[in-house]
């Protein structure tokens, strides 16, 4: 070929290439902006959804007060002054209540308006009083200005900062007389809005404006300790053991192929098998955060055990070979080398374990942790239901502030999972190092 | 290959030199090694004597690596690998019942090709050896150990004011002499060596080269390179590997300078591998 013939045919080449050069490139900036428009569409997702949960569930987090000037009399109480504790609960506190009210609109007289009158008091304040007396016996016998907890339809309007005056534009399923009162009141500055304490301290109610998280708080927290102490000693054991001890032969792999398996068992599965296995036949308390406990560890342990066979597989097998021949035996090799650095890993997929642990619903159903449960549990037998059942309890309330309380719900399911998260990076920052 | 030294080669049944030596540390005889059903180590006798470095030199894939990691039952975690034949470290059956592999790494330390320090810091890299066999009374025993084995390695007067820095964070050369460091530390009889020195840079290497010669004195040394420059240079003594056979083994002097064998002369030569 002559030289002509060379640079006439490289320049060719150097103008094909050019050519093919712009598609090549031209499909790189499609392939980013399509990688852009997913993480903005997610994004936005993200956004639409947590705006949605936080709107909805701040008001939650508020509580409406009345101001009624009560007069705590041993006679209107109906009471000895010297009473028990114990006896001081069978005090006519809904009396004392309704007095004061009728006090405060003298107005009303017919008995289905007072029976109206007496409904914009949660049934909450007579507890509260209870609790007041019992903390400072000198109340009997005297006049008090009480903050009391207000109904839940009336903390609904006077939380969404309506007009009172012009009851016909709220939604409320409060008469306009009612409206009236609550105006009347609020005029008078005898309502207020308050950090709602009571969704904090107490378990579930009947009645919104007493309905509280903690019984379902930590009934989450007992069943995922359960769940944590069981399934992660469990699973990175048998990890450790199929990765870098088992032989390979036809038993671990029938081994290996049902723990893959057991992993896309669908959860409701799991709940028949603790209903059946722990329930029926080992006779475990029902409804307890032991039983949800073991039946979320047994659906967690093929995450954690896949996951921590993958962080053991990742350790660069130079480490493995340098310690052996060093004269570590094999446990040495892996507790002093292999695990503190697949430990991270190991921990990112306990931690996706426990958060869909966490998230769970359906297999807690089947044994019973769906109770409506008003105690705070203490132990891990006690019946107990755990956050995402108490949303989906509060989601089939008929009652429009349970709304509130189930987007509140979610939320403080989010902040647990986000703490879970939170202890699980540091853990992980912890073990982390290079090789 | 040509087919003059294929010819040789089909011919060879016996290793040409003197595979055997009067002081022997480590003696190999009739060593086969199989991965499955493919042989991968045909009839080796081989001796590896007190305080010396023994070179091995080969192709690749000539089973120079395999028969080093036979040596301290590296390929035991190879479920395939089965040898035959006797290896003995002071007369002591390598593959007997009776001995326990933990403890003949203790005895024969091994250097890898890569440097593979632990993610620890360089006093740990070196204490760790020491550590799990209870070499050390005491921490200042421990000390001692960890500064000598560092001094000896040639490389305590680079680290000795960041002993707790991570072992990864030196150079290559470093972190391959910090890699001898922790061999050494546990004092084994015998070191082996498998091409310590090909992911180092020649200053490195050169390093390296002394302080084999230097380790000399105390250890009986194998080493597996690559480099026909480097054998000739630290080794007294020379084998050359072809496809699994042992081919010739002598004088270093020897092997490089009068080959008995036409594929050794041929591979030293430069006519192929």
């Amino acid at each position: 070929m002559s030289s002509l013939d060379q640079k006439a045919s490289s320049s060719a080449t150097t103008e094909r290439v050019k050519a093919s050069l712009r598609k090549r490139y031209a499909a790189e900036k499609r392939f980013k902006l399509y990688g852009i428009v997913a993480i903005s569409a997610s994004i936005a997702f993200l956004f639409l959804l947590m705006g949605s949960i936080i709107s909805k569930g701040l008001p939650a987090f508020s509580q409406t007060y009345v101001n009624l000037n009560v007069s705590l009399s041993a006679e209107q109480l109906d009471i000895d002054p010297t009473a028990t504790d114990s006896e001081l609960r069978r005090a006519n506190f809904s009396g004392v209540i309704k007095q004061a009210m009728r006090d405060r609109f003298p107005d009303v007289s017919k008995r289905r308006d007072k029976k109206a009158l007496y409904s914009l008091i949660s049934t909450g304040a007579e507890y509260d009083l209870y609790d007041r007396i019992v903390a400072d016996r000198s109340l009997i016998g005297q006049n008090v200005n009480l903050w009391l907890i207000a109904d839940d339809e009336l903390s609904a309007i006077v939380k969404s900062k309506s007009d009172l005056s012009a009851p016909d534009s709220i939604v409320t399923r409060l008469t306009d007389q009612q409206v009236g009162w609550a105006k009347n009141l609020q005029d008078a500055g005898d309502v207020d809005v308050r950090f709602n304490r009571t969704f904090f301290v107490n378990g579930d109610s009947r009645e919104p404006e007493l309905a509280g998280i903690k019984a379902a708080l930590m009934g989450s927290a007992f069943t995922l300790l359960i769940t944590f102490t069981l399934s992660f000693p469990i699973a990175v054991a048998s990890a450790i053991y199929l990765e870098e001890f088992a032989p390979q032969n036809r038993w671990t792999d029938i081994v290996e192929v049902n723990i893959n398996n057991l992993a896309a068992v669908p959860s409701i599965v799991f709940g028949l098998l603790g209903l059946a296995v722990f329930i029926n036949f080992f006779h475990l308390p029902r409804s307890a955060p032991i039983v949800g406990g073991i039946v979320l560890s047994l659906m967690t342990l093929p995450t954690i055990i896949i996951s921590s066979r993958a962080a053991l597989k990742a350790v660069p097998p130079s480490i493995r070979e340098a310690a052996r021949g060093l004269g570590a035996s094999p446990l040495q090799v892996v507790t002093h080398h292999v695990l503190p650095l697949a430990m991270p890993g190991i921990l990112t997929g306990t931690i996706i374990g426990l958060a869909q642990a966490l998230g769970e619903t359906a297999p807690l159903l089947m044994i019973g942790m769906v109770a409506f449960i008003v105690d705070i549990p203490t132990s891990v037998t006690d019946a107990a239901t755990v956050l995402p059942v108490q949303v989906f309890l509060w989601a089939d309330s008929p009652e429009r502030a349970f709304l509130e309380k189930t987007s509140a719900a979610i939320m403080v399911l989010l902040v647990f999972l986000i703490l879970m998260n939170a202890i699980a990076v540091m853990l992980r920052k912890r073990f982390e190092r290079r090789w | 290959m040509p087919s003059s030294a294929q010819e040789a080669f089909d011919k060879l049944t016996h290793t040409v030199g003197t595979p055997t030596v009067d002081n022997a540390k480590m003696q190999t005889r009739n060593v086969n090694v199989f991965y499955g059903e493919k042989q991968a180590i045909y009839d080796v006798d081989l001796d590896i004597g007190q305080n010396e470095v023994i070179a091995m030199i080969g192709p690749s894939g000539c089973g120079k690596s395999t028969f080093l990691r036979c040596l301290n039952r590296m390929n035991d975690t190879i479920p395939s690998c089965r040898v035959t034949g006797q290896m003995s470290l002071d007369g002591e059956d390598l593959y007997g019942a009776d001995l326990d592999p933990v403890l003949l790494r203790a005895r024969v330390g091994m250097v890898f090709q890569k440097p593979n320090p632990f993610a620890k810091s360089i006093y740990d890299n070196v204490a760790y050896g020491p550590r799990i066999h209870g070499l050390a009374g005491n921490r200042a025993e421990l000390d001692d150990i960890v500064v000598d084995s560092l001094r000896k390695a040639g490389l305590y007067d680079e680290v000795k004011d960041r002993l707790d820095a991570p072992g990864t964070s030196l150079s290559g050369g470093q972190q391959q002499r910090l890699c001898i460091a922790r061999t050494i530390a546990v004092s084994p009889e015998v070191i082996l060596m498998d091409e310590p020195c090909s992911a180092l840079d020649p200053i490195a290497t050169a390093r390296i080269e002394e302080l084999i010669d230097e380790l000399r004195e105390n250890f009986a040394i194998a080493i597996v390179t690559h480099s026909m420059q480097q054998a000739a240079r630290v080794s007294q003594r020379c084998a050359y590997f072809h496809l699994g056979k042992l081919v010739e083994v002598d004088d270093t002097s020897t092997v490089f300078t009068n080959p008995q064998h036409e594929l050794t002369e041929n591979y030293i030569t430069g006519r192929f591998g």
